[in-house]
């Protein structure tokens, strides 16, 4: 019998040059892709070059310390016309900070309790709040911002003929609606009931929100830290119930305790120290509001519109979360014993915020890119100030909008970063 | 004892059958408080005092708010007017609702924007296509969809664009022209608008392309591969030269500046070239994100998070006041090109988000049955994948839509008339300043923006039910 070769390749051959080989090949693609990329960055960077020497543009970062020269008609730190567009930046950093932190908390109350209502069983409710998620989602935030702005508060009243907020002016119409429509024996009364009460202290006019202002006098540092060291303590004490009650099964009341804890501290530092905080009401002296804290036009239409387009969708998220949990689960804990309170509690919103919360971020994020479009109204964020009025007094165009995305770009990378985090602490345990 | 149970006692029934009745019982009707509209309206309106409340809450709000705007919008409203007087109460006499006649004044420029009187058959030809196009590409049913989206996709924005610009682009020099700095034949003259120093370049140059690729793939693959990636080279040219050709040719048509556009023209121009552009960059961007290349993945994955990541106003300043500087000094861009570059690559990213959920929703066995058979992983994609993956994602590619179509409206930032623009700007119209101008222009545009979306939204949802029927056998 001859041999017989039982394994290995006949000898290797020249390895070929072959485009079917996928390791050659990746590489190729790879290195071309690469020289690409670096001539795009050089062409990029000679390009910009030759057009700023040309155009004798500035370069580099050193614009950020010289004098701004405009006013910021709202500003959260002290600044005024001589400082730098550094100091410029901060502020509509912190303006937009904001405009998105306020309108976070708004979208978000909007939004559960319009996710909430079209689930509801009442045919009424549950058509309003189709009608409202509708109509918000399908109209554009541009459009919505301009509205509030150009159509409803600049037509308001001047602030002689303000509009007045408060128990006052409501019991006043509830009273002089009953005398309205023939019930005087009930409107006469209600009207004289709001006489009693004390004249409203918030003012909505064509010159924005006047408000209350609390005034910080000495001591008000007291309240603050009283404040703290009562959210550190309902934290432990939340820590301590639910370690006890997964060992002996006994409950205990750490929510209330905790939210008496955070509304009591605080009240008795106050009374401590003798009640620094004092808050200051608007009164109309001649045409315009002494005191209090005026909130400009700009950015109540820009919270407002904010708000309610956000917040239709968030009821989208958390109608869908809700119905996300099966029926099932509701049945099973009633079955055992736990009573609809704790059901919801313990039961379904646990399992629905892991399908609300990653939808949620995202319109949080997006609620935060779309303060930016307060531009097209004039509130002073971070993209009026610096990449519309600083960009058009200095020209660097390169340096301004780079900075200004990587801000935004900034707040998406956290964002998501905690995203993650919360996402695998919450994730599915699988078997 | 009650007559109900007599029979079941009587003597005569063995005790086997002792508690089963041998008649059936005659049915009675429910109590009238479990069924039809008592029940109905008990459980969905009445049931608790909370509830009796809330409804009545309802009821109030919807008082208080649909009658008003029936009333300012229809009963109170001007319908014929020529100018403000039309609408002032007190030239009038009476409660003045909208003012209908501000609207109807504005309505071509709110349509058109600028765009000359006498060209305005263009954009009408161009909306009417589109129609005509988009129409039987959205209904499932009717056949020819790969005809209908190439004409819709392919030859649609070629003829939407010379329609609308007047075309005679005056092409200068192709690549021989642009790589050596001069012009070939220069002085060879124009026929039809066109530069035939142009052509000439494009010819020759698609002869050279054409003879490297026949020799590179010789080389690289052997010789059996060689004319096909010649010919693939060559009809890509021919394809490139017939849409330059129909770009370049003056077909007599007036120019038509971009600037003169506005209204719902540029509404819809820049959300049909977003979307258009960003559907094949989304696709390779999403590829290029399950790539196994770390270089194709970590640079599409930069891409994408980039422009996701930052406001749609921003990537506008970026192509209005940015990418100039980093161009050559020599090109300048029209004002609408840069913002339609902008909207495409910051709707490119989204689009490859949308398309990557496609992608990951195509079982791992459908990529195992593809190269079972052999199919190399170009085939792969083309006949397996992506045809599966692109229906699925069909819904999320409307709602893309939808979403670019109401951020067209961010153009306004950067002096561009789209249709809420346009509005601004008929608003600073002396001639119509009324009170109720404002709230008039605002239902209008309102209207508009909320039926293309509601209609494009409830087309994705029902698209939506229909993939999740067929899904599910």
């Amino acid at each position: 019998m001859s041999d017989v070769r039982l394994s290995g390749p006949p000898a290797a051959s020249r390895r070929r040059w072959s485009w079917t080989d996928p390791k050659l090949r990746s590489s190729v693609i790879q290195i071309v892709l690469a020289l690409i990329m670096v001539w795009l960055v050089w062409s990029f960077y000679a390009n910009a070059q030759a057009n700023l020497a040309r155009l004798g543009i500035a370069s580099g970062f050193g614009f950020l310390d010289n004098r701004a020269g405009f006013a910021i008609s709202q500003t959260l730190i002290p600044y005024n016309e001589s400082m730098s567009y550094g100091r410029a930046f901060v502020v509509g950093l912190l303006n937009t900070l904001l405009v998105a932190f306020l309108g976070v908390i708004l979208a978000t109350l909007i939004g559960f309790v319009m996710g909430v209502a079209r689930l509801s069983k009442n045919v009424v409710i549950k058509a309003l709040a189709s009608a409202y998620v509708e109509i918000t989602r399908n109209l554009p935030p541009l459009f919505q911002i301009m509205f509030w702005y150009l159509a409803v508060l600049s037509t308001l009243p001047g602030p002689r003929q303000s509009w007045g907020f408060g128990l006052q002016p409501l019991f006043n119409g509830i009273g002089s609606g009953l005398s309205g429509i023939g019930l005087g024996v009930l409107g006469a009364p209600i009207s004289n009931f709001a006489a009693s009460l004390s004249a409203p202290s918030v003012f909505v006019n064509n010159r924005g929100l006047v408000v209350p202002r609390p005034v910080f006098e000495d001591g008000s540092m007291a309240i603050l830290y009283a404040l703290i060291a009562a959210v550190v303590a309902s934290f432990v004490i939340g820590r301590w119930a639910k370690k006890r009650r997964e060992a002996t099964g006994k409950p205990f009341p750490a929510f209330w305790t905790g939210l008496a804890l955070i509304i009591a501290l605080p009240l008795a530092a106050s009374y401590a120290v003798g009640n620094p905080v004092t808050i200051e009401t608007p009164e109309l002296r001649g045409f315009n509001f002494v005191g209090g804290l005026r909130v400009i036009p700009e950015f109540v239409s820009l919270l407002l519109a904010l708000a309610i387009y956000t917040g239709g969708f968030i009821a989208e998220i958390v109608r869908s979360g809700i119905l996300a949990v099966s029926k099932g689960q509701s049945e099973a804990a009633h079955s055992l014993g736990l009573r609809n309170g704790p059901t919801l509690r313990l039961v379904i919103i646990p399992q629905a915020m892991r399908v609300i919360v990653p939808p949620l971020t995202s319109q949080y994020l997006n609620l935060t890119k779309n303060s930016s479009l307060g531009v097209a109204v004039g509130y002073p964020d971070l993209f009026a100030i610096f990449a519309g009025t600083t960009l058009n007094q200095t020209g660097q165009a390169i340096e301004i909008i780079a900075v200004t995305m990587a801000v935004y770009l900034t707040i998406s990378i956290i964002t998501s970063a905690i995203m993650g985090w919360y996402n695998k602490r919450v994730a599915l345990v699988e078997r | 004892m009650s007559d109900t149970t007599a029979p079941l006692t009587a003597p005569r029934v063995s005790p086997a059958q002792a508690y089963v009745s041998t008649t059936l019982r005659e049915q009675e009707p429910a109590p009238v408080a479990t069924r039809g509209p008592v029940l109905w309206v008990r459980r969905h309106l009445v049931g608790s005092v909370p509830q009796v409340l809330l409804t009545l809450f309802g009821i109030w709000l919807v008082y208080v708010t649909v009658p008003p705007l029936i009333k300012f919008f229809l009963i109170d409203a001007v319908w014929t007017g020529t100018n403000r007087e039309a609408c002032l109460p007190e030239k009038v006499g009476r409660e003045v609702g909208a003012c209908w006649p501000f609207v109807w004044a504005k309505l071509d420029q709110l349509i058109y924007g600028f765009y000359p009187a006498s060209e305005r058959w263009r954009v009408n030809v161009v909306y009417a296509l589109g129609a005509i196009l988009l129409l039987p590409l959205l209904i499932q049913q009717l056949p020819g969809k790969r005809l209908n989206a190439i004409l819709f996709f392919g030859v649609y924005p070629v003829v939407a664009f010379v329609l609308l610009t007047g075309g005679n682009l005056e092409m200068q020099r192709f690549l021989i022209g642009s790589f050596s700095g001069s012009d070939l034949f220069a002085g060879a003259g124009t026929v039809q608008g066109m530069r035939v120093s142009f052509w000439i370049d494009f010819v020759v140059s698609t002869a050279l392309v054409t003879a490297i690729a026949y020799l590179v793939s010789r080389i690289v693959a052997g010789p059996e591969a060689a004319p096909a990636a010649a010919k693939t080279t060559l009809s890509a040219f021919v394809l490139l030269g017939l849409v330059i050709f129909a770009m370049d040719i003056d077909v007599g048509l007036p120019q038509v500046e971009t600037r003169l556009w506005g209204g719902l023209l540029v509404t819809l121009v820049i959300a049909v070239t977003g979307i258009t552009v960003s559907l094949p960059f989304g696709i390779l961007l999403a590829l290029g994100r399950r790539s196994k290349l770390p270089l194709v993945k970590a640079l599409s994955i930069i891409f994408i998070e980039f422009w996701r990541g930052v406001p749609l106003i921003t990537v506008l300043f970026f192509a209005t006041y940015m990418l100039p500087l980093f161009l050559p000094g020599r090109l300048t861009i029209d004002g609408l090109l840069r913002a339609l570059v902008g909207v495409a690559l910051f709707a490119s990213a989204y689009m490859a988000e949308v398309v990557r959920g496609g992608l990951q929703a195509i079982p791992k066995g459908q990529y195992e049955g593809a190269m079972a058979v052999g199919l190399p992983s170009s085939l792969m994609l083309r006949l397996v994948v992506l045809p599966q993956a692109l229906k699925l994602v069909i819904p999320g590619i409307v709602n893309n839509f939808i979403g670019l179509f109401k951020d067209t409206t961010l153009v306004l930032i950067v002096s561009i008339f789209d249709l809420l623009g346009s509005m601004r700007a008929a608003f600073t119209d002396p001639n119509w300043a009324s009170p109720t101008t404002l709230f008039t222009g605002f239902g209008f545009a309102g209207i508009i923006y909320f039926v293309f979306c509601f209609g494009m939204s409830r087309y994705s949802m029902a698209l939506e039910k229909r993939l999740d029927r067929a899904q599910r056998h």
